[in-house]
């Protein structure tokens, strides 16, 4: 495991801008009711780069997280208006099959959710469900993901085991291995660390650079330090504007607009 | 600045106290009005019941009127029937219908079924035991066991839908939302992760409804009936141990009250049986932590 990826990276600072766009979102608003929780967000989320969505509480950003994804759709009550593609299409338009959707773009939830199953049931499930493997390729698959986790060798004589018997930690990372079980292409990740101790939240830190070779990731999270650390762009919310977005290292040291500098020199939020 | 007494008692302190101990008094005084009722049914029902088991209670059929010894085979074997086909009737539709109620219950029909399972629940037995009479038994011209399954289905409805409902919506969203994000359906994330979520409490008010029905004789009198000889067809009347208590019970003969007091006995045994079987079956293994 690496040991230097959760210090702040300055190398590859100028590489942001090469990656291809994953999800360009166009104008999109939100509104619970008729309170509205996102005002025209414009943003072009990169692949295989870490996201960051920083912001006080209540600004919108784990509701922008859950735009991406359609997790909004099962919110009694809920519109959103605007387009958000992915690779270029748009995830709202009438023919997608929200489904398949959210086997491409997943997500990991802000307190660790393992279903009530053993480890390996929970790794498990996504294949099972998807009919992506059986049997010994079943195995494999969850061995693998679980390995792109960082949690085989910690839970590989407990696979029989009931999940919630693993610690915080555990528990999140073997979500994020369940996650990685169906093979999406983004993760979501909405204030995965905020329920953990340092040290798991260290590895999780550790394992997120370690996915973002492979995956496109957009993390919210309180933790302007996290932010700073594994990310490569941010965007700074505030009552549900997408106020500024640009480099990590220049959003922390430079930021544009007054607004983010007080917020990252903690004059509020 | 006052100080605070804390080695001579002061008389707020001994109020205090006998205050803590009066209430402590009056709680455990409470739980033991509650239990007694209970421990004194239990006491009566061994007492009375453990004279008249022994082997022939329990292989032998009734003898006639008159004859001492013979047994309650027949209306043990019947009750058990008659429990497995309301189970038939009532818990697909009970537990269906509560997961219906607790996902997708935001709407005006929801509200009506809801209201009508609280107003079934509140219906004197009997009177289910007529409409069933009139809609089974009238039609058939014959008393039986099917009739008196749906009897007792019918019964066990609203409390297994209305506590799979309950135990349905305490089941966190979070663990619904993971499904989903998964790219599961609806109806996948309520079987595979939410029902799984809240087995306990399902098989709670699963054992609640049987252990409710399991001791009816009103709704089986109009229904199933009873015979005094072996009946494992549905479509012929069929003992049971409610009825048999209940038949026993106000004929003048003492050999017969000793063989009702017996069968109260095995009926309140069957239930524990029963409630500890399936609890047994269904144990959680993957508890949730709360």
């Amino acid at each position: 495991m690496s040991q230097t990826s959760a210090l702040p990276r300055q190398e590859g600072l100028e590489e942001h801008s090469d990656r291809a766009a994953k999800i360009e979102v166009e104008d999109l608003s939100f509104y619970y009711g008729r309170f509205q929780a996102l005002k025209d967000v414009n943003l072009t989320i990169r692949e295989r780069q870490i996201t960051a969505l920083i912001g006080p509480s209540g600004c919108g950003k784990s509701t922008f997280l859950r735009a991406l994804n359609r997790m909004n759709d099962i919110i009694d009550g809920a519109r959103t208006e605007g387009r958000v593609r992915l690779d270029s299409e748009d995830i709202y338009a009438r023919d997608v099959d929200v489904v398949a959707l959210r086997q491409r773009v997943g997500m990991v939830f802000q307190r660790p959710n393992p279903f009530p199953m053993s480890v390996f049931d929970n790794v498990a499930y996504g294949p099972r469900i998807h009919g992506l493997a059986g049997g010994g390729e079943l195995e494999d698959l969850v061995e693998q993901s679980l390995k792109r986790a960082a949690l085989w060798d910690e839970v590989k004589d407990k696979l029989r085991d009931s999940a919630f018997a693993l610690s915080g930690g555990q528990q999140q990372r073997l979500c994020i291995s369940r996650l990685l079980a169906v093979d999406p292409e983004v993760v979501l990740m909405d204030e995965p660390c905020s329920a953990l101790d340092p040290l798991s939240t260290l590895r999780i830190e550790e394992l997120m650079h370690e996915l973002q070779q492979s995956y496109t990731i957009v993390i919210v999270t309180h933790n302007m330090q996290q932010a700073a650390r594994v990310s490569q762009e941010t965007g700074f919310f505030l009552n549900g504007e997408l106020v500024e977005v640009g480099p990590s290292p220049r959003m922390f040291t430079d930021p544009e607009d007054k607004r983010t500098e007080g917020y990252i020199t903690g004059r509020f939020g | 600045m006052s100080r605070r007494q804390t080695q001579k008692p002061g008389l707020r302190h001994l109020r205090r106290k006998a205050a803590n101990s009066m209430m402590w008094l009056l709680a455990g005084a409470c739980v033991l009005a509650a239990i007694l009722p209970l421990g004194l049914v239990l006491y009566y029902v061994i007492a009375q019941g453990a004279a008249g088991i022994n082997l022939d209670f329990f292989t032998k059929l009734p003898k006639p009127i008159g004859e001492p010894g013979g047994g309650m085979a027949n209306a043990i074997v019947g009750s058990l029937i008659l429990i497995g086909l309301a189970s038939l009737v009532g818990l697909p539709i009970g537990i269906l219908g509560g997961i219906y109620l607790a996902e997708f219950g935001n709407n005006r029909f929801a509200w009506g079924i809801r209201f009508f399972a609280d107003v079934l629940n509140g219906v004197p037995s009997i009177v289910i035991g007529i409409f069933i009479w009139a809609m089974v038994v009238v039609p058939a011209q014959r008393l039986s066991g099917l009739a008196g399954g749906a009897a007792l289905g019918v019964m066990m409805v609203p409390t297994v839908m209305r506590t799979t409902e309950e135990l349905v919506r305490l089941v966190p969203m979070s663990l619904r939302e993971a499904s989903l994000s998964l790219g599961a359906t609806h109806w996948r994330t309520v079987f595979k992760v939410v029902l799984v979520a809240a087995k306990g409490g399902v098989v709670t008010g699963v054992l609640l409804a049987v252990a409710r029905i399991a001791g009816e004789a009103a709704p089986l009198l109009l229904t199933a009936g009873s015979t005094a000889f072996w009946s494992t067809r549905i479509d012929q009347p069929m003992p049971s141990l409610p009825v048999q208590i209940f038949t026993y019970a106000i004929q003048p003969y003492e050999d017969w009250h000793r063989q009702a007091w017996a069968a109260a006995l095995v009926l309140v045994t069957l239930v524990l049986i029963l409630s500890v079987a399936a609890r047994y079956a269904t144990r959680g293994r993957f508890r949730m932590v709360r």
